[in-house]
């Protein structure tokens, strides 16, 4: 590094490698975010790809940085193109300018417009020509060391990290990708470099995927069961999931539909086994009856939807915050249940190792909403904090006299009995049944029932983990889930320019708390509620339940593309100059 | 005449295994047929009941669990058999039984019969079949002959030929296939005795007629006979089934095959699962 390089030293940089699906960005990505990460570095991969498994559009995005990363910038400082094929779909997504690097190869024939227009320097590297010159080389693996050399990655730990991810390759395999990795660095040097990254400081952090971040916490919440049918982008949960639980002594099926994934979690919950499922939007839609059977009969589920765009098939390998609406209220009838949300990777952790928790000790459905940017990113995180919240049912012993399964207790919830359990044999069911779960079409029965299924939710003590709230201010912003991200982001940004702006991101979506919500919003003035879905779903949802402050505004996009730190600064910044109503 | 089974005298008879409630079925209904030879079953097994599931979907017969005084789940319509599924895999401890109806099963729960037969997990599947749906009072169901016009929903018939749930179950895989008829009790339970011990994924078909939407179906007694006799040839099953008439009763395949097994792999710590997300520098 010479001295004119190192006044331009940043605390991050970010990146995109982009390509026909096949040709390896991900794997270029990958490799990447990897020796970042193990040369101390934090850092956030998330992918974009269309809807073809082959010869679609792909691009690796990646932002590394010397503090914890949590989601994109708004702009790239780095975009690598291993080719040119459908570049123009990313147009609206990585977001170039004068400050801004695009390398190409000249054999690829030219940039789209969006590019030329976008005032980046355009410089060209020869890749496919590298790659001949390299024996074994391919150009995904080039490219990794061009971004790794730009971005001022050692180049011994690079090739530590690619010897690494590609042991199972075999040698031959990795001598090639070690040269193309080599011939990318060696390239890089020749190059202006838009940002190199300050030294790392290197803490304890986890490396990880949201989706495999879901069944971490599972596992330390309890799970011990799992059947899933798959479905995009929810399926490495699953698979995961499937690796993972017969290390401690549980076990996965896969289902042949939704329908009947949700019914056996039910099945081994009946038989006092912890059960999660996990699935996407469409499966969430074929699931919702059989939730309401859940709630009924007051069986512990955890049912983890990772939202993708929407309706119907939507946009499958995109992201979208519109299941709220179903999550909360899909179920027919007055079904009282749990809604949570994780609003990071790391936290995907320990929402979903709180959904068991609450579950469990609650004996209703959990549906954890997670989603798209989350689940299939993979990012160097804080290691998330072990919690104390392990599955405990409240359970009723062997020979209780006239047992009642569905009795009526202060706290709405009913010790249960396990089968095995001699003299607690009863006949749990979705029909409207008396405390002995006899079933009943009786107003005073139907009444009883409802109260105590609605109490044991508006009772239980959640404590501090149903919201996170940062900072203060008149300014108030309140988000959910991934949004929370970028949303974070735009606070930290403006609290530099002088603007305060309290944030405050619900992780316990159902049930609401009023009183604890109108606590956390004690004393803002003026409110932006940020949101991923086209419908306003989350504003509808707060005031069907919660008397906003006078005045509110709606930050409500549509899917599928992330909603960046610059445009919810923007909206806040309008906020602030508005006259408090 | 098939011998009765072996019934000795044990701490459980076959009504203690029955509850207090009155059953929501018509007077003269075969489930009531059902419910006797199960609870003898169960008693001639001397199976306690708190190691005993009865899962049910929903309909006339899927009320069976609550007239026992086994552990009962009484679910959603047509998946009786992944809640069973879930809890004979996540529980192998217990004897796991679904019961439902011919629209439960082979209907709205069509797909899940195909693949219960296929996954072959340990458990037992009794269906009444009575050719009706006969809690939305009488409307065609998959077995219903494609002339009945006895409903209102399809008054000229149901204009496709019925379900073969025997076939069914024996293309799929089932590994145990069994016909029987509700009003003929001892062969009843002893073919789900037989069905109950076992061990794998265990279909039989119990014709129980519907005498409120089906008066009809009083006949079957006379049509009902004694058919089949177990084979493990596969195409002595087919053979056997292309012959049917629809009313001969027995075992008609039984060949044992390893069940459903989730996967297995060394046991990690908690602490040693998380480890390999753990960045070393």
């Amino acid at each position: 590094m010479n001295g004119k390089q190192e006044d331009r030293l940043a605390d991050c940089c970010s990146l995109a490698m982009i390509g026909s699906g096949g040709a390896g960005v991900m794997t270029a990505g990958q490799v990447l975010l990897d020796a970042a990460v193990d040369a101390g570095f934090f850092g956030l991969m998330t992918r974009s790809t269309g809807p073809q498994i082959r010869g679609g559009e792909a691009a690796a995005i990646l932002r590394l940085g010397v503090a914890p990363v949590a989601c994109q910038d708004d702009r790239i400082d780095l975009l690598i193109a291993l080719d040119w094929g459908k570049a123009e779909r990313f147009a609206d997504e990585l977001v170039l300018d004068a400050d801004s690097l695009v390398i190409a190869d000249p054999g690829k024939g030219d940039p789209p417009q969006w590019i030329i227009d976008s005032g980046a320097t355009r410089v060209q590297v020869e890749l496919a020509e590298l790659a001949r010159q390299h024996q074994g080389a391919r150009i995904n693996t080039i490219a990794a060391g061009l971004a790794g050399g730009l971005a001022g990655l050692d180049h011994e730990r690079m090739n530590i990290t690619l010897r690494r991810l590609f042991e199972f390759k075999g040698s031959q395999l990795i001598d090639g990708a070690l040269a193309g990795l080599a011939a990318g660095i060696a390239a890089a040097a020749e190059l202006p470099a838009p940002r190199r990254l300050a030294p790392p400081i290197p803490q304890p952090r986890w490396l990880l995927t949201g989706n495999e971040a879901v069944g971490m916490g599972a596992l330390r919440g309890g799970i011990r069961f799992c059947a899933a049918y798959p479905i995009t982008p929810s399926t490495e949960i699953q698979e995961w999931l499937a690796a993972h639980l017969p290390r401690v002594d549980g076990c996965l099926v896969q289902a042949e539909d939704e329908l009947s994934s949700i019914n056996m979690c039910i099945g081994a919950s009946f038989g006092g086994v912890p059960a999660m499922t996990a699935t996407s939007g469409p499966g969430l839609s074929l699931m919702v009856e059989s939730l309401g059977l859940a709630v009924a009969t007051e069986l512990p589920l955890v049912v983890v939807d990772v939202m993708r765009g929407g309706p119907s098939t939507g946009i499958p390998t995109k992201s979208e915050q519109a299941d709220l609406n179903i999550a909360v209220n899909g179920v027919h009838g007055d079904a009282p249940h749990l809604v949570l949300a994780p609003n990071s990777v790391g936290d995907c952790v320990t929402t979903t190792q709180w959904a068991v928790f609450l579950a469990e000790a609650l004996q209703c459905p959990a549906v954890v909403l997670s989603d798209q940017s989350l689940g299939q990113a993979r990012a160097a995180v804080v290691p998330p904090p072990q919690r104390a919240w392990f599955a405990e049912r409240r359970t009723a012993p062997a020979g209780v006299r006239s047992y009642q399964r569905f009795e009526e207790s202060r706290d709405g919830i009913s010790p249960m009995t396990i089968p095995g359990t001699p003299g607690g044999e009863y006949t749990a069911t979705g029909l409207t049944h008396m405390p002995s779960a006899q079933p009943s079409a009786m107003m005073a029965d139907h009444h009883r029932q409802l109260d105590k299924r609605r109490r044991k939710l508006e009772l239980f003590d959640f404590g501090d983990d149903w919201a996170d709230i940062e900072g203060d201010g008149e300014i108030g912003l309140l988000t959910w889930g991934s949004t929370t991200l970028a949303a974070r982001e735009a606070v930290a940004r403006l609290r530099t320019q002088g603007l305060a702006v309290r944030l405050v991101s619900l992780r316990l979506l159902s049930p609401l708390h009023p009183t604890r919500l109108e606590q956390a919003l004690a004393g803002v003035r003026r409110l932006l509620v940020v949101e991923q879905s086209h419908g306003t779903q989350f504003l509808h949802h707060l005031r069907a339940h919660f008397d906003l402050p006078a005045h509110t505004r709606s930050l409500a996009e549509a899917g599928p593309l992330a909603l960046r730190p610059g445009r919810i600064a923007a909206a806040l910044r309008i906020l602030g100059m508005e006259h408090a109503a | 005449m098939k011998s009765e089974p072996q019934l000795q005298i044990r701490a459980l008879a076959h009504k203690d295994y029955k509850s207090d409630y009155k059953p929501v079925w018509c007077a003269g209904c075969g489930d009531f047929g059902v419910l006797n030879a199960l609870t003898k079953a169960l008693a001639a097994m001397a199976l306690p009941p708190e190691q005993v599931a009865l899962i049910a979907g929903i309909g006339c017969s899927s009320r069976l669990p609550a007239y026992t005084r086994v552990y009962g789940f009484h679910g959603v319509h047509g998946r009786a058999l992944p809640v069973a599924t879930g809890l004979a895999v996540s529980r192998p401890d217990l004897t796991v039984i679904a019961t439902g109806g011919d629209g439960d099963g082979f209907s709205i729960g069509g797909n899940h019969f195909i693949h219960a037969c296929r996954r072959n997990v340990k458990l037992t599947y009794l269906v009444m079949d009575n050719a009706v749906y006969g809690m939305t009072k009488g409307q065609a169901s998959p077995t219903t002959a494609a002339d009945w016009t006895g409903s209102k929903l399809a008054p000229q018939g149901t204009h496709q030929p019925p379900f073969q749930p025997l076939e069914m179950a024996l293309a799929a895989g089932a590994p145990f296939i069994a016909r029987a008829f509700s009003n003929a009790p001892n062969e009843l339970a002893r073919i789900v005795t037989e069905a109950i011990e076992f061990p794998g994924f265990a279909f039989v078909q119990i014709l129980s007629p519907c005498i409120t939407f089906r008066p009809e179906q009083m006949l079957w007694k006379k049509d009902v006979h004694e058919r089949f006799s177990p084979t493990a040839d596969r195409r002595a099953a087919y053979l056997a089934l292309m012959d049917d008439d629809g009313f001969g009763t027995g075992i008609v395949y039984r060949a044992p095959r390893p069940c459903y097994r989730p996967d297995t792999t060394a046991a990690a710590t908690l602490g040693e699962i998380a480890a390999r997300f753990e960045v070393s520098w």
